[in-house]
């Protein structure tokens, strides 16, 4: 019996790596830019496009950047949640609109509503690239201080806004937070 | 006729469909091109995993290389080029990730496994050699007994224990 005690343990730890294998998502590939100070951008507001918008001006409070567009399907999905977030007024919420048209993206925000405090186009997706975006929809959070704290990549779901994300801005605007 | 001009047709669709496959966006430029593929066949498309940057045709592949063509311009090298995408995209960018801690599991794992089954199948081999060379005691009595026995004891020696 004692013969087939070792294969038997290396069956069930490859299995248990497997097992493990087949839970990640190859697609959330963390981001070097945790941690970083946010990528400085000052671009264009959607509304307004005489008006710009920059990472500098939002220092001093903890915020969401939320990358989407209107050819993103993805983002429809999430959208409810961020209108629902918005409405609560928990935390300031910044929309990068991601290589768009504006009428088109205005349309958008018009027909299913728009949490934003503020967007921004990123027409070309210069600023995508900037935050190493590579696939929209995806969430930073930003802390007072300007650093990148949390990404999110993905459509936001109830369990990742009420289980990381509201925590984390909650934590972060503790006194001295993180 | 008429299959035969089928053919032709058939024939230039499909000369079409190559010639529209190579029309890539070409810079005027076939040196800084060439550049361009170099280090695009390095980076990995974050959107079709296993795809390079210089092969796949994702939108972001495609600015990308557009972002390489215009660094290259300015008179980046390619290193600073390489560690610009690092720094947004991480060490999962590059084919050919660095060894450093994180990356040490990945470079070794591989040659950690091969002489982790060469050993076992050394050391297998030369339990089997050693077991097949040396009688057991219980064997050997066995033989001792049927050479004592001769022809008149067979009986007893040959039922099987």
């Amino acid at each position: 019996m004692k013969r087939y005690l070792l294969p038997l343990a290396v069956f069930a730890l490859l299995v248990g790596f497997l097992a493990a294998g087949l839970e990640l998502d190859p697609r959330e590939v963390p981001s070097p830019l945790v941690g970083k100070p946010a990528p400085a951008f000052s671009l264009p507001t959607l509304g307004e496009p005489g008006q710009r918008l920059g990472n500098q001006e939002l220092r001093g409070q903890v915020w969401l950047l939320n990358v989407w567009a209107s050819w993103c399907v993805a983002c429809r999905q999430e959208h409810p949640l961020l209108v629902d977030l918005a409405q609560s007024g928990r935390v300031t919420l910044i929309g990068l609109n991601y290589k768009d048209k504006r009428d088109e993206a205005l349309a958008w925000l018009a027909e299913h509503g728009d949490p934003y405090r503020t967007s921004v186009a990123d027409v070309e997706g210069l600023v995508g690239i900037d935050y190493g975006v590579y696939g929209v929809p995806e969430t930073f959070v930003i802390d007072a201080a300007g650093v990148i704290r949390h990404k999110h990549i993905g459509p936001v779901t109830p369990e990742v806004l009420q289980g990381t994300i509201l925590p984390l801005v909650d934590k972060l605007r503790l006194p001295g937070g993180a | 006729m008429a299959p035969r001009a089928w053919i032709a047709a058939l024939g230039a669709a499909l000369c079409l469909g190559v010639g529209a496959q190579e029309a890539r966006p070409l810079a005027d430029d076939p040196v800084l091109e060439a550049q361009v593929l170099r280090i695009a066949e390095e980076l990995r498309c974050l959107v079709c995993q296993n795809e390079t940057i210089a092969a796949s045709n994702a939108d972001l592949a495609v600015d990308l290389r557009k972002q390489i063509r215009t660094q290259l311009r300015a008179g980046r090298s390619e290193r600073e080029i390489l560690d610009f995408m690092v720094q947004r995209y991480g060490d999962f960018v590059l084919y050919r990730p660095p060894l450093k801690g994180t990356t040490l599991l990945l470079w070794v794992g591989p040659f950690a496994l091969l002489l982790a089954g060469a050993a076992a199948l050394a050391m297998a081999l030369r339990r089997r050699a050693a077991a097949a060379q040396a009688p057991s005691e219980a064997e050997l009595q066995r033989a001792r007994a049927l050479l004592d026995a001769g022809p008149a004891g067979r009986q007893p020696a040959d039922t099987p224990r």
